[in-house]
């Protein structure tokens, strides 16, 4: 048990390590810096000072090997776009938004998407099925803003229920929130569906209906209990998936979350707000995905890896 | 055991997944529009009053949906069911071309990792890893800032970025084919791994090749979208779907035409690409049909 902890966070170190270098670099040779002026040039002495004030004339390594001990002190250093205030700060105000936002859409579409599963798995091939199929399937492969804008026409163009974007109030909430909530509900009721089948192939679940069990009980005490393992393996990702639906979702509701400001540093090459925006979105999901294969081998017997000599 | 007793069963096979995918009504729905749409996509030149870049209607400027133009006109003047239509190819073609690019990444380095295990294994793995942790699209999104946008830039960025899903499938299947009779025997009889691997195994593991590429062309077309959507896509005046609704957009009050036919015709594009996928993903694994 303890080498497979000790096995599985180093590797997740490794893999961590391989990305900051692998974006740090890219983001490196992107062309073009944020002091490269083709009208009013610096002169090369301003310039060369300038980029002495922020480290930038240093050879490489150096400059990465500093950003990631300022990293691991919390210091994230300070956006280009917005100098007058810290980059804490500033996530933390744009991070708001968008998890209030998101976090409805998760509160809505957690049990939405585990009751469709569940349903379309007890009654394979029924309408009910094909209806969440179909509906799994939208969710899954139309992208969250095509969606959106099918929402916008509906209800703010026609039925004049909402405003068509801007966020001020529960009006301009709610679309937002339908909208983040889409593909989580989908994949949830597609994984459910499919883990709820195998279960309710097993023969403990013949044994528990044998045994005259109501069915209500069979499915929630033998089956859903054992199919959650699986279930939560893409539950826990769907919260770090918030930040990247919030791009879509932010730009075409008009929304002043961290999509936006994701957006508009890609377009800027603020780095230090880019390399921080992806630290934080992969290592809170590399976090996640740690914790569920420690969480794995904890809850689930059958995957227990000690004790058998491996 | 060689290609040839093997491909007999192959032939019996394909007949049993027709059966199996005919049963699936959505399946059948999505290949129907595809088919469709590709008809469009070829013939696009006879079936629309213009080509996608011509400005010949500038006196009808964001003209509303007519007879003489179907989908209304757009604001520079161009008749905007030519520019749906000739999107189809755009969309088709990188979901094709980036999916087959992801095939020759993922399908020799998942069958190198199921193969041979240990380190080479653990090298592949952990390079899934790194490209699945990170959604695919922030990885494009960089990409397309290190190497500039563009049709061809855009399709190895996609093919980059969804090559992980093949590879795992493969892997798996060659993990379970390798410990096969056939394979150990070949073994046995001192065939060298490369052979082992590529007359043997691959040949066996058709049935994952065929789903993982399926499923990563809607994708491939989705993620497109979404780059194009955010304007570091396909250049204009190459007309794509994304493209054209993110500058609908703007006027999405007033001209409503300009949004709703590429969201539509990127839906259903999507919707029936999935439904085959799925469909074939289900009339293809021997697993779910014995259940059904």
């Amino acid at each position: 048990m303890a080498t497979y902890i000790i096995k599985r966070i180093f590797s997740f170190l490794v893999s961590l390590i391989m990305v900051t270098i692998i974006i740090f670099s890219m983001m490196h040779s992107i062309p073009g810096g944020p002091f490269d002026e083709e009208k009013m040039p610096l002169s090369p002495a301003a310039k060369e000072k300038i980029l002495k004030m922020y480290g930038l004339d240093k050879p490489f390594y150096v400059q990465y090997l500093k950003y990631m001990w300022n990293v691991l002190h919390l210091n994230f250093g300070k956006s280009y776009q917005s100098p007058g205030e810290e980059m804490v700060d500033l996530i933390k105000r744009t991070l708001r938004v968008s998890a209030f936002l998101g976090g409805l859409g998760l509160a809505w579409a957690i049990p939405i998407g585990l009751l469709l599963g569940i349903i379309s798995a007890i009654k394979p091939n029924s309408f009910v099925d094909y209806l969440c199929t179909a509906l799994a399937s939208y969710t899954i492969s139309v992208p969250v803003y095509v969606s959106s804008i099918f929402m916008v026409f509906i209800f703010s163009l026609g039925l004049h229920w909402f405003p068509t974007g801007g966020f001020g109030g529960p009006k301009t909430w709610v679309m937002p929130i339908i909208a983040y909530g889409l593909f989580p509900s989908g994949i949830l009721a597609r994984y459910t569906r499919s883990s709820m089948l195998e279960i309710l192939n097993e023969p403990y679940i013949l044994t528990a209906k044998s045994k005259g069990l109501p069915m209500w009980r069979v499915i929630t005490h033998h089956a859903f209990r054992n199919a959650l393992i699986p279930i939560l393996t893409i539950m826990l990702p769907m919260f770090t998936g918030i930040m990247t639906g919030s791009i879509f979702v932010e730009k075409i509701f008009r929304i002043p979350g961290l999509g936006g400001y994701f957006v508009t540093s890609i377009y800027k090459r603020d780095y230090p707000l880019e390399m921080t925006l992806m630290l934080f979105i992969i290592v809170s999901l590399a976090l996640t995905y740690l914790a569920i294969d420690i969480f794995y081998t904890i809850i689930d017997p059958r995957v227990r890896l000690w004790g058998k000599g491996r | 055991m060689n290609v040839k007793t093997l491909s007999i069963g192959g032939v019996d096979d394909k007949l049993q997944t027709w059966r199996c995918f005919h049963k699936n009504k959505l399946g059948l729905i999505g290949l129907g529009v595809i088919f469709m749409f590709i008809f469009a996509a070829i013939f696009a030149p006879l079936i629309t009053p213009a080509g996608y870049a011509e400005q010949k209607y500038l006196h009808e400027i964001n003209n509303f949906p007519s007879r003489s133009h179907w989908f209304g006109v757009d604001a520079v003047g161009r008749d905007y069911f030519s520019r749906v239509i000739y999107g189809i190819r755009v969309s088709l073609f990188v979901g094709f071309t980036t999916a087959f690019i992801a095939l020759f990444i993922g399908v020799p380095l998942g069958a190198l990792a199921g193969y041979f295990k240990g380190a080479v294994d653990w090298g592949v793995m952990r390079l899934v890893e790194i490209f699945s942790v990170i959604p695919p699209l922030l990885v494009a999104i960089l990409f397309v800032t290190l190497f500039g946008s563009g049709l061809q830039n855009i399709i190895f960025i996609l093919a980059l970025v969804s090559w992980m899903d093949i590879c795992r499938l493969i892997r798996g299947e060659i993990l379970t084919l390798k410990e096969r009779e056939y394979s150990i025997a070949a073994k046995a009889i001192g065939a060298k791994p490369y052979r082992i691997l590529f007359r043997h195994l691959l040949p066996n593991a058709v049935a994952p090749i065929i789903v993982g590429l399926v499923l990563c062309v809607p994708n491939a077309i989705m993620l497109e979208a979404m780059l194009s959507f955010l304007g570091i896509g396909v250049n204009p005046p190459t007309p794509s779907w994304g493209q054209m609704i993110s500058n609908g957009l703007y006027y999405i009050q007033f001209y409503w035409h300009l949004t709703l036919f590429p969201a539509i015709f990127l839906a259903l594009t999507v919707l029936s690409l999935s439904f085959i996928g799925d469909g074939l993903r289900d009339a293809m694994d021997p697993k779910l049909r014995e259940r059904r």
